[in-house]
């Protein structure tokens, strides 16, 4: 069925028979999330496809000056349609669009246009947003449901926190893996009950979360701190950033990987700013403020919980990010990563993780502004601060990736 | 115990050897031709004879180092890392090391907080590029180094890529410039690519060391490195060896014996695997097949040994060929010479035409034709009939041998051309944009960079069991992608291969962008010296699925065209006016560069000098210098805009009022009159940053943070520069995330750079500093805040006006923006009228409002107007549209005028005016990935031609022409 948009429209009967396909960009995070669509009666795949043929295929369809992530994603779910895993009849596919003035928010209609290259175009692509594009009548996201999914994304926050801090440093290889394992199992069920989710359950979970963590033994070694910044999609997925975090860790260094939620408040906070800068959505803006201040509650549970152990860094709240952002740029920088970018940079510093690999995909836009732009002022501010900035693009090679990283690594060892 | 220290780079491999005291008791340098463990064994089995039954340690270092060293349990630092520890060690107080080394460049900043910077994904400027630019010169870098030093003028090279610069200098040879000049020119490229691309805003300074082979080696390269940066570098003892050195001096507590580890890695083969595409043949009987199916693609054109009666001459000055054949009536062929254009096709094509006269005197040419880069000069040089551009003389061979060929691709040494055929007319054409270039002299670089001969190499691709997977990029990166070949052990047979195929796939997905393969055509002709190869012409059939005519002649087809294009257009019976045996006797040939001073461009112009006092004049961007009479006056609404803005640029000061510096760039190209007006009318000067050159660019080159922002982008650092150097007191440069809302989009952005280019500024520019840089947001989309938020945003740089002041001012200047777009509309309909009624062809040239900069857009509006067409803008004829569906999301205010525009043309509801779009767009532009397919999609959903120009900071002339003219010959405009 044609929408007026002239789109395929994913329908109530769609949602009985079609598995949703989407690309993985958050691995720990969708773990959680693929739970959550599951007991609402979607049948949803987060696509995991690597190497060569993936991205081949994203070439092919895609315009190659099209940034990497594009590609990548755009470029998995095609794969998926190809290969014979999926009857392409019987199948949706997601991307998450944000509207932004970025490139990425073309995105979906890039997809429907590749589709379109293929003769695929019956498939339907559905827009997640939060600015109310593109309605679908099979697909809609109940508050509950949304206020699931938000918590799987703080709660994957928090676990991929705790693992980065606790990994490296296990005395019995594995544990902290599969105590992960342990967890997202154990908070699936309570999600299917609805328990977890608000005030006493979530602060329960996140105490018990972070003392067993802590409670796995570990050695008092010393590594070398990494953190890690970027476009939010090689920032993330390690298809495209190949591997960072494996990289990193298996050159001895603990990671810390700033969390999904503060870019999700990053947008909402957009809009807050829209109307104090031009005075835009005099309405529509007290509704972002709300979903910025609900998530911040959540944050703040979470930062509760792991400030009862101080072994472990805690980071900053939203509200420390913006003033951090203060001091290097300006809150009206809203496409991309925009701000938050370099905002998360500065925390990462402050927080002793003085390393800091910048991913970006090669040509990026916004980056041009607030990753390559800022590192001169950084460098000013914190002139100890070790910065990196890596292209990921689909003609760099990963050897001189390792390379420009193993330098970064050099000289943080030499600062010790 | 002694060290070693190897380093293990991407084309070289060196050694050193140190004993207790630091002193080097052994050093060597060696090609390795990626046989890197073997090369390596040999260096330790010479140590340990030198020094028999020493225990030593050993580290190694360099980008081609990492695999070995994992593999055999080898100490390895990070080579930056290791130049630091030699440079500490050897001369601690340097400040600065400038690295150049095979494929890297790097500069590593060491006092006042330490910092490393190395070139990215962008390999220009480096050593590969110095021994890519001398073949292309055919000489070697050393010699250059020797022409270098007799230079009087330097060239604009591009300096960002070296794929882009090589199109850059082509065309300098083609003109016949003089080597010295190009030499000393590609040098300076070099620095202004170390500079621009990687001090990223901080400046050199200080003791500055130079080291690696290019600047050991060249002399030259030094003294540009010194000229540019105002100080005197040292290249000290030992230059080359700093990384080896540094990885000696790295503390390790490994030693070797050296007879066994030579013999554990004897042993070795790497062990980590690659990505490998299918093999080009499968056996060898399928070989056999491919060679004998080919060996028939020619049947009906063969090569005659003796003149006929009547024959037809035709030459293509190629960018990397010159080639020349005759042909008779039934166009078989007749003393075909192809032969490598060494610098200048002028010579060559003499010393064929004696040849020719002196082997067959009697020869009756009726007619001669010419193409190529070179048309101009050689036509000019021998009173050549015809010249005519590349791809319709493509097609006229094509045709030859196919007659219902409807698609042909043409790979040489230095483009892909590629053009769809329908209805018997050219109608699609396909141009490789600069950067993806590279096609059959890379190949040829290639080879030779890895010792070995460009058709052995060919030959050893035909065995290739497991072809290496290099991507389909950029040539550049394809470079480091054979670095991590070699690491992985791929072996020459399987690079080669690997090479052809991403050439092959290059084509297909970068320059054509076809998603579907069987959407090229049915019937396919191959052309071009590059298909000469085999290995080329297999990895394209197997990429595509289908079976292609190569004739025999395939080099040659550009020039076979020409002959054919001068049979059909000749008297058959009469005679060529081509020089004969008499004219070349008399023949001189002799070159000056002057530089123009006919307007703002100063064009370095090429004076060609022939016998008689015959002139010919290259470089020049219009027809000024040419002295020609007025042919026509010129309807150009760039130019129009240009005039427009004038207004705003007298910088009338009126003391006693405070100054404020605009830059003219990005946005400001727009919004001129509109911040004009509302300063001047606040009781401000306004003084505007001077119009856009060369060194108002050079200016603000160290300044740039990210190198692959585009080139307007990278202007505003040269504006910005310009106006701290004025006495105003604040500069004005503000962000904007929203742009006006003309309702043609779903919303109405600025791209991310245009949006926030102030922030690069105010975090790049030192300078900045000195003045008052009001860069707050505004927006300008909603007038009813605007004027509030902007008198605060005033107020707080202490600029206090009241309310209703600021609204008078911001009222008056809506008013004046608002005259200043009607203005560039109606004289649109003016000169659609003049269309009309002179019939004339209108060219759209639909870019961004800072298209109009003749520094951005380089004159192609005056080549358009040359070519005899009318030249309107996007934004002049964008609001007859009304919003329409799309398939991408229009969200930014310039892009939906260009929809809009190709809107416009694609109607075209006049049927007496012939309208085309042509699309500008800047290199590094990410958003015209979006708007490019779709501004296509709109235009050939009328049957129209669209094309496209990609510009940067320099742009290859030649071909951007060579586009213009196949658009108005497929257009039947000319």
């Amino acid at each position: 069925m044609k929408t007026i948009e002239n789109r395929v429209e994913f329908t109530k009967e769609m949602k009985e028979e079609y598995t949703i396909l989407a690309p993985d960009i958050f691995p720990m995070h969708m773990r959680l999330l693929g739970k959550v669509f599951e007991w609402y009666g979607y049948k949803i795949d987060f696509l995991h496809y690597q190497g060569k043929e993936v991205i081949d295929t994203g070439l092919q369809y895609v315009h190659n000056d099209m940034c990497y992530p594009a590609i990548c994603s755009i470029g998995q779910l095609l794969y998926a349609l190809k290969c014979g895993d999926y009857d392409p009849h019987k199948v949706a596919l997601v991307l998450f669009q944000t509207g932004g003035g970025c490139r990425a928010s073309n995105y979906i209609k890039l997809l429907r246009k590749a589709l379109k290259n293929m003769g695929m175009e019956f498939v339907p692509v559905i827009s997640l947003n939060f600015s109310g594009m593109e309605k679908n009548s099979g697909f809609k996201i109940t508050p509950l449901m949304l206020y699931k999914g938000i918590m799987s994304l703080v709660y994957g926050d928090m676990l991929m926190l705790l693992r980065n801090q606790v990994k490296p440093y296990e005395v019995n290889p594995g544990e902290t893996e599969a105590l992960v394992d342990t967890w997202v199992d154990k908070l699936a069920r309570q999600f299917e009950h609805n328990k977890g989710l608000v005030s006493k359950g979530v602060q329960r979970n996140f105490d018990a979360l972070v003392k067993d963590f802590h409670d796995i033994e570990r050695t008092s070694e010393k590594k070398i701190k990494v953190g890690v910044v970027g476009e939010i999609y090689v920032k993330y997925s390690p298809f495209g950033n190949n591997n960072l975090e494996r990289f990193l860790e298996e050159q001895g260094c603990e990671v810390m990987v700033p969390g999904v939620l503060a870019f999700f408040q990053y947008c909402f906070h957009d809009d807050v700013t829209d109307f104090k800068l031009y005075g835009m959505g005099p309405v529509s803006h007290h509704v972002s403020a709300l979903a910025e201040y609900v998530m911040s509650k959540m944050e703040h549970r979470m930062l509760t919980a792991l400030k009862k152990y101080p072994d472990f860094v805690a980071p900053s709240d939203f509200n420390e990010i913006k003033k951090h952002g203060d001091n290097i740029i300006h809150r009206g920088v809203k496409m991309g990563e925009g701000w938050l970018l370099p905002a998360e940079m500065i925390e990462l510093i402050e927080s002793g993780y003085n390393n800091i690999v910048c991913a970006q995909p090669f040509g990026c836009l916004p980056n041009h502004i607030v990753g390559k732009g800022v590192i001169r002022t950084l460098k000013e501010m914190y002139p100890y601060s070790n910065v990196c900035p890596i292209d990921y693009d689909a003609g760099a090679t990963k050897v001189n990736q390792e390379n420009r990283i193993k330098l970064m690594l050099a000289v943080a060892k030499e600062q010790e | 115990m002694k060290r070693i220290g190897l380093d293990i780079g991407s084309t070289t491999i060196k050694c050193v050897v140190l004993d207790e005291k630091n002193n080097i008791v052994y050093s060597d340098y060696k090609r390795h031709l990626s046989r890197i463990a073997y090369m390596t064994q040999c260096l330790l089995d010479a140590i340990s004879e030198q020094f028999p039954g020493e225990d030593m340690s050993l580290v190694i270092s360099g980008s081609a180092g990492m695999g070995i060293a994992t593999d055999m349990n080898i100490p390895f630092v990070q080579e930056v890392y290791a130049t630091r520890t030699s440079v500490k060690n050897l001369i601690p107080e340097t400040d600065t090391v400038i690295e150049l080394g095979g494929e890297d460049a790097k500069i590593l900043f060491l006092s006042n907080g330490l910092e490393v910077r190395m070139n990215g994904s962008c390999a220009g400027g480096t050593g590969a590029f110095i021994d890519q630019m001398s073949t292309l010169m055919n000489i070697t870098p050393d010699e250059l180094n020797v022409y270098a030093k007799e230079h009087e003028k330097i060239y604009t090279i591009a300096s960002r890529c070296g794929v882009f610069a090589k199109t850059d200098i082509q065309p300098l040879i083609n003109q016949g410039a003089r080597k010295e000049d190009i030499a000393a020119s590609i040098l300076y490229a070099v620095v202004n690519q170390t500079i621009g691309g990687l001090a990223q805003g901080r400046e050199i300074e200080g003791n500055v060391l130079y080291l690696g082979g290019p600047l050991t080696f060249l002399s030259e390269l030094r003294r540009s490195f010194n000229k540019v940066l105002n100080l005197h570098g040292t290249c000290p003892e030992n230059s080359l060896y700093y990384v080896a050195l540094g990885a000696a001096m790295s503390p390790t507590d490994t030693s070797f014996v050296l007879k066994e580890l030579s013999e554990r890695i004897s042993n070795y083969t790497s062990s980590a695997g690659y990505t490998s595409c299918t093999p080009l043949f499968e056996s060898d009987a399928d070989y056999e097949e491919f060679c004998s199916r080919h060996e028939h693609d020619s049947d009906n054109i063969h090569e005659i040994t003796e003149p006929a009666d009547k024959m037809f001459l035709g030459i293509d000055a190629g960018s990397t060929t010159v080639k020349a054949v005759l042909c008779d009536e039934n166009g078989n062929i007749f003393n075909p010479s192809y032969q490598s254009n060494s610098g200048n096709p002028v010579p060559l094509i003499k010393s064929y035409l004696e040849d020719l006269y002196k082997k067959w005197p009697d020869i009756n040419i009726c007619s001669a034709a010419v193409t190529g880069y070179g048309e101009d000069i050689i036509r000019n040089a021998f009173h050549v009939d015809y010249g005519i551009v590349e791809t319709i003389a493509h097609y006229t061979a094509a045709k030859k041998f196919k007659p219902d060929v409807d698609f042909i691709i043409d790979i040489g040494g230095q483009d892909i051309k590629c053009f769809k055929i329908h209805n018997g007319a050219i109608d699609n054409i396909f141009l490789n944009e600069a950067c993806s270039s590279g096609c059959g002299s890379f190949l040829q670089t290639f080879a030779g960079a890895l010792g070995y001969e460009m058709n052995d190499f060919a030959k050893m691709a035909v065995k290739a069991d497991m072809p290496v997977d290099l991507g389909s990029r950029c040539t550049v990166f394809m470079n480091s992608s054979v670095k991590q070949a070699q690491k992985d052990g791929a072996s020459i047979g399987n690079i080669s291969a690997g090479l052809s195929i991403s050439v092959v796939k290059n084509a297909l997905y970068k320059v054509i962008r076809c998603a579907n393969t069987d959407s090229l055509g049915k019937n396919i002709v191959v052309q071009g010296g590059t298909f000469l190869n085999n290995s080329v012409l297999r990895a394209f059939e197997q990429e595509i699925g289908r079976d292609v005519i190569r004739p025999h002649i395939s080099g040659l087809m550009g020039a076979y065209g020409a002959a054919l294009y001068g049979m059909n257009k000749c008297n058959k019976n009469g005679t060529s006016k081509i020089a004969n045996a008499n004219d070349l006797k008399s023949f001189t040939h002799e070159v000056k560069v002057l530089q123009c001073n006919g307007c703002n461009n100063h064009c370095r112009l090429t004076v060609n000098t022939f016998d008689n006092g015959r002139k010919f004049i290259a470089g020049n961007r219009c027809e000024k210098p040419l002295n020609l009479p007025k042919s026509s006056v010129h309807h150009d609404l760039y130019e129009y805009k240009n005039q427009l803005l004038m207004k705003y640029r007298t910088n009338n000061i009126i003391p006693g009022r405070p100054t404020i510096g605009i830059p003219m760039a990005l946005n400001m190209y727009e919004l001129l009159p509109f911040w004009h007006t509302m300063f001047d009318s606040l009781g401000f000067n306004v003084v505007v940053s001077p119009v856009s050159n060369r060194q108002l660019y050079l200016d603000g080159q160290q300044t740039i943070p990210s190198d692959t922002v585009c080139f307007p982008a990278k202007l505003v650092h040269g504006h910005i520069d310009a106006l701290t150097k004025t006495e105003v007191d604040a500069i004005f440069y503000p962000c904007m995330s929203y742009n006006l809302d003309e309702g043609l989009g779903d919303n109405h952005y600025n791209c991310p750079v245009v949006a926030y280019y102030p922030i690069v500024i105010d975090a790049n520019v030192k300078k900045i500093k000195e003045k008052v840089f009001i860069d707050d947001f505004v927006g300008i989309h909603m007038p009813k805040s605007f004027y509030k938020n902007f008198r605060k945003t005033l107020a707080k740089y202490g600029y206090n006006f009241s309310t209703s002041a600021i609204k008078k001012a911001a009222d008056k200047s809506y008013k004046e923006y608002a005259a200043h777009m009607n203005a560039i509309r109606e004289k649109a309909d003016e000169y659609l009228q003049i269309a009309r009624s002179e019939n004339k062809p209108v060219i759209v040239l639909a870019g961004r409002p800072y298209h109009i900069d003749p520094e951005v857009n380089h004159s192609i509006n005056k080549m358009i107007c040359n070519l005899g067409a009318i030249v309107l803008t996007e934004d002049s004829i964008s609001w007859h549209e009304k919003k329409f569906p799309t398939n991408v999301l229009n969200q930014w205010t310039y892009h939906s005028r260009l929809y809009a525009a190709a809107k416009y043309v694609s109607k075209n509801r006049d049927k007496d005016l012939n309208i085309n779009l042509v699309q500008l767009v800047s290199f590094g532009c990410g958003v015209d990935a979006v708007t490019t397919d779709e501004a296509r999609s709109i235009i050939e959903s009328s049957g129209k031609i669209y094309t496209q120009i990609k510009i940067d900071e320099v742009s290859n002339m030649g071909a951007i022409k060579i586009r213009l003219r196949s658009l108005f010959s497929a257009a039947g405009i000319v």
